[in-house]
């Protein structure tokens, strides 16, 4: 590990690192990329916003007006940008069922096609934070012990030690992180959705959210670990009081039971 | 001592035993103690739970101080948990992780002693309360269960000293606000936080002092409060419950050679082997998650161990008073619910002065009350818990306000009526619930056992079949003293000469009318009444 | 004056004869104390199978402790201490802390429960009773005590000398003062340290995310951001003294938005600058909800409203949140315009 860490700081690591990272996401789009895209792309995005502009008019304009100025119900979505509603559309979050201290996480309604036209439309609005790409938010290589630090400043306080999530004030909540996607995090930093703060590239740069992303990763993912045993929710010492009275005395007192009772006999006690 | 005319040569064992005779005195020492009587109850082990944490408490605290570092001295970690390279943190965080990850076996034994900790104030609560509800505090044990309460106190701060020394980012907002609390004092509060911290929070000293309180100051004063609370038990013997030939001044049960050695001996292996399992299955204080201390860091559900919860919950619910006047603050918000924390938690330990003195009773007690025949009492008891879990829930608000979906702010309102209002209904409900237990205690013995057996009389009515008690129940049931509630007495003597009722004696009166008047406790059946309803029964 | 007769042990079965094995009446009284209950064997006791199988049970119980002892320390030697495992339902744990916890626990909990099956099918349960005695000391050893109290007082003459006895009360009190003066050097005197921090005029606002100075644009409404002061070097104690009061948070909020004048007047075009310090017991205040603009501490839930000067709106803390004057450099760079114009963090006597 210290090898690696020393290597980590050459001044070419970042160089060797960014070579990768291009060379990898390079592949990624030959493979993925439909052919002819580019001229097409010009058409491609203003029949996007047009889509978007008659699904926004179905599930969107009633609560935030009809050209996304915002109504009583619903803030204004004049250049919240496509991150944004990417975020609140792919979480499911909106459209909002019933009004609330806060908007849920719920099963999304809107395919991902979908999502992109009504993003591309409400980009159109006005000049907003942009859905992030791939490799803006793959945590691959990230530092993730800066990532803890970042992690403990500016998001743990809301969120938990762990992202295991936490209460704000009436009824409001922080959710829980495990099993957020990295890109639905990295969009939730970008754009501050609901009470949420936003934390934009200019004070909290790319590289930190995926440094804060890996580190979310290695301890409240599929690839975490709890050395310990049973992480008991992760929420510290309630669950561990409760843990321990429960199971801890609760055996403990079953056995001093059957220390004390009396051994079978033909009588009833 | 041997005699010339012994010529026989003594066993090895026996000749250790003379030696040690020689010099100790052991022989008289076990004359009256290896056949001593104790009887057999599940909760009367209560009390070995506590003791046998302890020792595990400082066994695997013993090893503990071989790895730990009691330092605040900054370093870069360079261990083995990788989420950590480089960080920046003290040794004794540093030294913690390594106990976590690099020493084998480190992290079973730091478990083991966390989760032992958890348990043992845990156990000592329940014990308290096992004392509490069955009147075994009475005299003349009085004393001991003084020194139980200051073992139940002392336990506490041992236990926050404790899991303040790793200076996670969780114990260290925690020592903040134990910072926070000390500068509330009025007066003398800053001069006491610059002490005790060495200077400005954090500084460099509080988890090298924490460190010699927690593994020196506090378990010398436990280990020497509970040598003399196991001397008492043994000099008192054991309280017993009432029953068929236990008396006030008998024991009943098995001698201490050999079963209860083997069954108090076996527990101490039971306690340690349950705890050692949970330390393998379950995790506390996961440090490494919860990152090195700084005091502009923080996460949410902060909060301190179980048992600190309490004092936790008063300083959530507290409205944020605070005065300033003549150039002085106040700091009302902080500093009552400081004052209120150790009389909300005394108020259970004065009670059994209180209860002696409105009964006057000056006897010796050693047969059990059951509870429901104490209904003050007990309804006294159950207010006091009511009131702990209410301040409990105060402490945990948030962690409730998110896995209940509730709001934070509705909670803390709860708690702040709910502090007042609860332990009354507490109270005014379990007096209910204990007199009407007298009642079908007493129904028990003069109309006998129900049986579920319907039975129709010749003129058409059903009655259920009662089975009369056996004369051990008839005893066990009927074998409590009832007080008569005290009197002011005549306010002028025989002579004619006025005599002055004390205020003290006035309010000592009302008392005892309120825990032994009419209506406060059921007048247990009397010999004639039995005699006479069981003939009456003859005539059916 | 006590009111109220207690009687003397009268209900005490001990003085109505021999308790043991009861001979009262039951005509006579239904309630009296029948006497202990006759011993009924166990199975053990009756049936020497039943006992040999409780035997070998016990010694099985013995072995599997030996086992699993053995089983300790092969687990010691064998699994590497950073060797993980899946474990249903525990999740990925560490192999050697599960390993050596369930070894060391069976093997414990094997001996005390062999002990205790010992004990209870195959040592005597045959109830004894032993006879209690009063703790309080007979009339007559009581005035021996006092007798012997007074001959040593009288020989001591301290009664007869109260300028000894004076004296001597005199010294014991006083010489405790010495540890307590021996107290003093434990730390320096508070001074006016808790009135002051590290921020002065023209102190930069460094991002702590990033280590660079702030500029006016780089901070947006509804974002959240924490800062230093410049020249503050972590991973050193006075760091951490001197975070622990110096701590900002910037939002910015519409300067429309701004109930407060004089927060408007501190902040620059809308850009906030606030303690992260709680004025309640100082834990790090940082919850911020960027659409009601309120921020709420961790630790005892008190909410404070940055759009109306950080004002107290719920909890237990007394004061509002100072705020940390702040303007903008030659450079474009966010600077403070000096020390917070109170003292940070929770409130204390000399406060005022």
């Amino acid at each position: 590990m210290k090898k690696l860490s020393a290597r980590r700081r050459h001044p070419l690591a970042a160089v060797v690192v960014l070579l990768l990272a291009l060379a990898a996401t390079g592949g990624l789009y030959a493979a993925f990329a439909p052919a002819g895209k580019a001229q097409a792309e010009e058409t491609a995005q203003s029949l996007a916003i047009e889509e978007g502009k008659k699904l926004y008019a179905v599930g969107c304009a009633s609560c935030h007006g009809t050209g996304g100025e915002g109504t009583t119900d619903g803030p204004s979505l004049v250049g919240v940008g496509s991150a944004a509603v990417d975020f609140q559309v792919s979480t499911g979050r909106m459209p909002a069922q019933q009004p609330g201290a806060q908007v849920p996480k719920k099963p999304v309604v809107y395919s991902q096609a979908q999502i992109d036209q009504l993003a591309a439309y409400i980009a159109s609005l006005g000049a907003g934070p942009i859905t992030p790409t791939k490799k803006q938010y793959d945590p691959a290589g990230a530092d993730i012990a800066n990532g803890g630090e970042l992690f403990r400043n500016n998001c743990a306080q809301c969120h938990n030690f762990t992202g295991e999530g936490g209460a704000l004030t009436n009824g409001k909540y922080a959710p829980n992180l495990e099993d957020v996607t990295p890109k639905h995090i990295y969009e939730a930093m970008l754009t501050g959705p609901q009470n949420m703060p936003s934390f934009p590239d200019s004070v909290m740069p790319e590289k930190e959210k995926k440094d804060i992303i890996a580190y979310l990763q290695n301890v409240n993912g599929e690839k975490s670990v709890n050395p310990g045993g049973l992480k008991l929710g992760g929420l510290g010492p309630v669950s561990e009081g409760l843990f321990g009275w429960i199971f801890g005395l609760g055996a403990l007192i079953a056995v001093a039971v059957w220390v004390a009772a009396h051994t079978a006999k033909a009588k009833k006690s | 001592m041997s005699t010339a005319t012994d010529k026989r040569k003594a066993p090895a064992g026996e000749r250790v035993a003379d030696w040690a005779d020689g010099r100790l005195g052991i022989y008289s020492l076990a004359k009256a103690n290896m056949r001593k009587i104790f009887p057999d109850h599940w909760s009367f082990m209560l009390g070995e739970i506590c003791l046998y944490s302890f020792i595990i408490i400082i066994l695997t605290g013993v090893y503990l101080t071989l790895f730990f570092h009691p330092s605040m001295n900054e370093v870069e970690y360079h261990g083995s948990y990788v989420p950590m390279q480089g960080v920046m943190m003290s040794e004794a965080f540093a030294s913690t992780l390594d106990i976590s990850f690099d020493v084998r076996g480190g992290l079973l034994i730091r478990q083991i002693h966390h989760w032992a900790a958890l348990i043992f104030v845990a156990a000592m609560i329940v014990h308290m309360m096992r004392v509490f509800f069955t009147g075994a505090f009475r005299k003349p044990r009085e004393v001991n269960w003084v020194f139980g309460f200051l073992l139940l106190v002392l336990g506490m701060f041992t236990g926050f000293t404790g899991y303040s020394l790793p200076d996670d980012l969780l114990s260290g907002t925690g020592v903040r606000f134990m910072e926070g609390a000390i500068l509330s004092v009025p007066v003398v509060g800053t001069y006491i936080s610059f002490f005790l911290f060495g200077g400005e929070f954090p500084g460099s000293d509080f988890v090298a002092r924490f460190y010699s309180i927690h593994i020196l100051l506090l378990p010398g004063i436990m280990m020497g409060l509970l040598v003399a609370h196991l001397i008492l038990v043994f000099y008192h013997k054991h309280t017993q419950f009432p029953g068929p030939g236990r008396t006030n001044n008998n024991v009943v049960g098995m001698p201490l050679l050999p079963v209860y050695m083997a069954k108090a001996g076996g527990f101490f292996f039971l306690v340690f082997g349950v705890i050692a399992a949970i330390a393998a299955i379950a995790t506390i204080n996961p440090i490494w998650n919860l990152g090195p201390y700084r005091p502009d860091h923080v996460s949410t559900g902060a909060q301190p161990d179980w048992y600190m919860g309490m004092p936790e919950g008063l300083i959530r619910a507290m409205p944020g008073w605070e005065i300033n006047l003549w150039g002085h603050t106040l700091v009302l918000g902080v500093f009552i619910p400081l004052i209120l924390f150790p009389l909300v938690l005394g108020a259970i330990a004065v009670w059994p002065f209180i209860e002696s003195w409105v009964t006057g009773d000056k006897r010796e007690h050693h047969l059990l009350d059951r509870p429901r025949n104490a209904p003050t009492r007990t309804a006294f008891g159950v207010a006091w818990i009511a009131e702990y879990i209410v301040l409990l829930i105060g402490g945990g608000n948030d962690m409730f306000a998110q896995y209940f979906h509730l709001s934070i702010n509705a909670i803390t309102w709860f708690v702040r009526i709910g502090f007042f209002a609860v332990p009354v209904l507490a109270f005014i409900i379990t007096k209910r619930i204990c007199l009407g237990l007298q009642r079908r205690d007493n129904d028990k013995v003069l109309h006998g056992r129900e049986t579920g057996v319907i039975k129709r009389l010749p003129h058409g009515e059903f009655v259920e079949v009662h089975e009369p008690l056996s004369q051990d129940k008839l005893h066990t049931l009927t074998s409590h003293h009832q007080y008569t509630p005290a009197e002011i007495g005549p306010t002028v003597d025989e002579n004619g000469v006025e005599r002055k009722v004390g205020a003290m004696e006035k309010l000592r009166v009302k008392l005892s009318k309120g825990m032994y008047g009419e209506g406060n406790q059921i007048p247990k059946p009397t010999v004639e009444e039995y005699k006479e309803i069981q003939s009456g029964h003859g005539h059916h | 004056m006590s009111s109220q007769e207690i009687p003397e042990d009268k209900h005490l079965p001990s003085e109505q004869g021999d308790a043991h094995h009861g001979g009262v009446a039951v005509a006579d009284d239904p309630f009296a104390d029948p006497g202990l209950p006759v011993h009924k064997p166990r199975i053990q006791d009756i049936d020497d199978r039943a006992a040999k199988r409780s035997e070998r049970t016990v010694a099985m119980l013995f072995t599997v402790s030996m086992l699993a002892t053995i089983a300790f320390i092969a687990a010691y030697v064998i699994i590497p201490v950073d060797k993980i495992v899946y474990i249903f339902p525990l999740g990925k744990v560490s192999a050697l802390n599960f390993a050596l916890g369930m070894t060391l626990g069976t093997a414990l909990f094997c001996i005390g429960a062999g002990a205790v099956h010992w004990a209870r099918t195959l040592m005597s349960d045959v109830e004894v009773a032993d006879d209690r005695h009063p703790i309080a000391a007979p009339a007559d050893v009581k005035a021996k005590v006092m007798s012997d109290f007074a001959a040593g007082a009288e020989e001591s003459a301290i009664g007869r000398r109260p300028l000894i006895r004076n004296t001597l009360l005199g010294a014991l009190a006083m010489v405790p003062l010495s540890g307590l003066v021996l107290l003093r050097d434990l730390g320096p005197l508070p001074e006016e340290k808790l009135r002051k921090t590290v921020w002065a005029k023209g102190k930069l606002l460094i991002n702590q995310n990033t280590g660079e100075p702030l500029r006016p644009e780089d901070v947006q409404v509804g974002s959240l951001t924490f800062v230093q002061p410049e020249g503050l070097e972590e991973g050193t104690h006075e760091f951490q003294t001197e975070i622990a009061k110096a701590a900002v948070m910037i939002v910015r909020i519409q300067p429309d938005d701004i109930k407060d004048k004089r927060e408007l007047e501190w902040s620059h075009d809308g850009i906030v600058a606030y303690s992260k310090i709680c004025t309640h017991v100082g834990c790090p205040i940082s919850l911020y909800e960027q659409q009601t603009h309120h921020v709420l501490c961790p630790c005892h839930q008190s909410t404070f409203d940055l759009s109306d000067g950080a004002r107290v709106i719920f909890g237990p803390a007394g004061h509002a949140l100072p705020q940390l004057r702040i303007g903008v450099n030659g450079e474009g760079f966010l600077e403070a315009l000096g020390d917070f114009e109170e003292p940070v963090g929770p409130a204390f006597w000399e406060r005022g």
